[in-house]
């Protein structure tokens, strides 16, 4: 517990250790409500908990923003969803909640009661307008081409050179966090498999080891081998469709085509892994289930087919003079606005929770993937490295899973801390997902909070963009590969 | 030239012409999608999809943006008609097509040029951003590609001492080692780059993507749909199937019918048929080999095409 008059000088003194704010979230314990910060660094794996009380009839905090950027985003959704106002915050607008909800109406608070009527003619968004001779807008979105989910992009151009872009999100705010609440943790983890598609395994692992965390239940090493190998199927082929796609991007459609073969091979063995192409259901609370892994002749087939792949995607010269200096984020960007995962890596930021925060030893060949340029380039080659890396894991701990196929659930176990919270961290495949619950007596969660790393992505696009050209945004886009879903929860 | 051809079977071929182009683009445009999607072992559609995607469109309802003027409504028609003109009047199947006087090179090339004006023009009558977007884009290549074709137009009518492409085909036929010369070598270089440029092909456009931001020709074309969208789709692939067969007959032109008579006119039919099915198919091969350009990049390429089209004229005028 702090008190909010010491939040800033306390949070100052954990950053200036080195640790990152991997989570904020907002808690309404009926008398009060209160806001938790996780501070994390690693390695060695370490988490600091700061829980700072709020007064329901003047809910406020101190802000961190300006120690913070992370911190200024996890604020402003406090302030949305929670009602709980920063004070001193540079930009107290809105963030996760549109201008045509009511501005008393914070859904996370108990008895906010069902969604009220949207306002229409409730106001503008407030773009920052861009002016001089020559500068125009392009509003695309939120409705999309081809599959993909909303959101809407606002540029300003001069020619063809981006000034400057905002990001517009949250149009799929489906109420995930709320929707955890007051259900008994089986339930929760099948809400887990599904807060993003395509990292179930990262979200429901996340999950699983908050609760594991939450309810002191003991983890086997066994448990442990088959959710690292269940982490690396799902990396993989993420990383195989986005190198395909950003081939697809440039108008290199064979390239696109094979790594759609390939993905799709990849998805044929996690049907066969987990009975679900997408690899849901395979980490459960206090264990693993797996009906096989893939056998090392399988694992050779797909490296070789990969291999393959990255030999024609990397030796086109026109695919590589489009990728190499498109989209700069450098490292000073990656760490002010805290961005993780493969964009991070690839401005030379070797951030992984797999060596900050691991749950397995995955020997001391394992080193996390680093470029330095922090182009589109630099995104592509941090894949290639993951997908070889991922490889390498994947046939190291399949031997050492044996006959292995399922760690039977110990749940029910522990529960020793009746009403405690507990933490996952876990290295998805596009970067660090955090999950805190807190869970109550009975077993029921009181709150869950999600942290997907797309949340702290997104602002680093709209950076990289600087003088880029318009019709490299989608190629740039592609290369950091946001989510809207785990965004928008 | 005053026609040696008794004036029926003018009629009779300038008919297969049209008829030829018409359902020829279309056909074109599926047989090269047939070829990519081969080549990176995907199935594909069957090669008359696009007439079905145009008989499907056809029947759709038109939709127009309220603030789109009565030039949105013309553009297509525009298209189609000035695409039509040409496959009436150039040399297709012989070297005598009906109102063949009026096939000038310069006039085919700026009849091609109403065209892409009007598709630009209709863009930004839409007042949207990417119509807007498209128009500059096509007319910044464009203005780029144009002075390159002409310049190769230049040089290639430069030995046969006319502009007129039934002269000009008729006098290569006439005289083989022309074909040879290097001035027809770069200006066929130059004239094939402009023609990728211009039908919004690889590796300057990309005409299967949905990404709005990178598209030059799609985005211009986005606000058209049902039947006026049906005739830009018609008008685009006769376009591309007129280039090409253009193409052919000014640089590899044998086969095509010199003299009346239903086996001259058979022989030109199959012979203009498998030149531009050749060249579609080596055009799709090539696309599936290359990555599109940066859009910056692309004025580079042009300003290739029209260095050798430049070198062809002086080489046309030093080496006659």
């Amino acid at each position: 517990m702090v008190a909010p008059g010491d939040l800033v000088r306390t949070a100052e003194a954990l950053f200036s250790d080195g640790m990152r704010l991997a989570l904020v979230s907002g808690h309404d314990d009926g008398a009060s409500l209160r806001a938790t910060y996780l501070f994390t660094s690693g390695p060695p794996d370490t988490r600091v908990e700061l829980h700072v009380p709020v007064d329901r009839s003047r809910p406020q905090v101190p802000t961190l923003a300006t120690l913070s950027f992370p911190a200024s985003r996890f604020e402003r959704e406090l302030a949305d969803l929670f009602g709980i106002e920063p004070v001193g915050h540079p930009q107290p607008r809105r963030l996760v909640l549109h201008q045509h909800w009511p501005a008393a109406w914070h859904p996370m608070r108990h008895g906010a009661g069902e969604p009220p009527e949207m306002r229409t003619g409730a106001g503008s968004f407030p773009f920052v307008p861009v002016e001089g001779p020559g500068v125009y807008e392009i509003p695309v979105g939120p409705v999309h081409a081809g599959l993909i989910e909303p959101g809407h992009f606002r540029f300003w151009v001069v020619g063809e050179t981006i000034l400057r872009m905002k990001a517009r999100l949250w149009f799929v705010h489906k109420g995930i966090e709320r929707l955890f609440q007051g259900k008994d943790i089986t339930a929760g983890l099948e809400i887990a498999n599904r807060i993003s598609g395509d990292t179930a395994v990262g979200h429901a692992l996340a999950y699983c080891q908050a609760i594991e965390d939450a309810c002191g239940i003991p983890l086997s090493e066994d448990a442990r081998v088959l959710r690292a190998a269940l982490l690396e199927l799902e990396r993989l082929y993420n990383h195989v469709a986005d190198v395909g796609a950003l081939c697809n991007d440039i108008g290199f459609g064979i390239a696109y085509a094979r790594a759609l073969a390939l993905r799709e091979r990849l998805l044929q063995l996690n049907r066969d892994v987990t009975g679900h192409r997408l690899l849901r259901g395979g980490v459960v609370c206090g264990g693993a289930r797996v009906d096989r892994l893939p056998s090392s002749a399988e694992l050779a087939e797909v490296a070789h087919r990969f291999e393959e792949l990255v030999e024609l995607a990397s030796s086109n010269a026109l695919a590589m003079d489009r990728f190499a200096g498109t989209a700069v984020l450098d490292d000073t960007h990656v760490r002010d606005l805290g961005v993780v995962g493969v964009a991070a890596r690839a401005a030379g930021v070797a951030f992984d929770a797999r060596s900050s925060h691991p749950f397995i030893d995955l020997g001391s060949q394992f080193l996390p993937a680093r470029q330095t340029s922090g182009d589109v380039l630099a995104r592509y080659l941090v894949r290639i490295d993951e997908v070889r890396s991922s490889l390498a894991i994947l046939s190291d701990l399949i031997p050492r899973a044996g006959d292995l196929h399922a760690v039977a659930p110990s749940l029910g176990i522990g529960a020793d801390e009746p009403g405690s919270g507990g933490v996952g961290i876990c290295e998805g495949w596009r970067g660090v997902v955090v999950h805190r619950v807190e869970v109550d007596a009975r077993q029921r969660l009181r709150r869950v909070k999600v942290v997907d790393p797309s949340f702290l992505n997104w602002p680093a696009l709209s950076v990289s963009l600087a003088n880029t050209i318009v019709p490299d945004f989608p190629l740039a886009n592609k290369s950091f590969n946001l989510s809207y879903a785990g965004n928008d929860l | 030239m005053t026609s040696a051809w008794p004036a029926p079977s003018v009629v009779a071929v300038s008919v297969l012409q049209v008829l030829g182009v018409v359902v020829g683009g279309p056909l074109l445009v599926g047989l090269m999608r047939k070829v990519r999607c081969r080549l990176e072992g995907r199935v594909g559609p069957p090669v008359h999809q696009p007439l079905l995607d145009l008989r499907k469109l056809a029947r759709r309802e038109r939709t127009r943006p309220d603030r789109a003027s009565w030039i949105f409504s013309v553009v297509p028609v525009v298209l189609v008609a000035t695409t039509l003109v040409i496959a009436l009047v150039a040399p297709l199947l012989s070297t005598d097509p009906a109102f063949g006087w009026s096939a000038d090179l310069f006039a085919l090339i700026y009849l091609m040029l109403i065209g892409s004006v009007v598709l630009a023009l209709g863009a930004l009558d839409t007042g949207t951003a990417f119509g807007g977007m498209g128009a500059s884009r096509a007319m910044t290549i464009g203005a780029l590609s144009e002075p390159a074709l002409l310049v190769a137009v230049l040089a290639l009518s430069i030995p046969a001492h006319s502009s007129n492409v039934p002269t000009i085909v008729a006098r290569s036929l006439a005289h083989p080692a022309w074909l040879a010369t290097p001035q027809r070598l770069l200006s066929l270089v130059a004239f094939l780059i402009v023609i990728v440029a211009e039908s919004g092909r690889l590796p300057v456009d990309n005409p299967s993507t949905h990404l709005e931001l990178t598209m030059i020709h799609e985005a211009m074309i986005l606000e058209y749909a049902g039947a006026d969208l049906a005739l830009i789709k018609l008008g685009e692939s006769m376009r591309l199937i007129v280039l090409l067969a253009l193409f052919a007959d000014l640089f590899v032109p044998w086969g095509i019918a010199t003299a009346p008579g239903v086996g001259h006119v058979v022989v030109g039919v199959v012979a203009i048929g498998a030149k531009v099915a050749a060249l579609g198919v080596a055009l799709a091969a090539f696309e599936v080999a290359v990555a599109k350009l940066r859009l910056f990049r692309v004025p580079e390429l042009l300003a290739g095409a029209f260095v050798l089209a430049v070198l062809a004229v002086i080489s046309a005028l030093v080496v006659p």
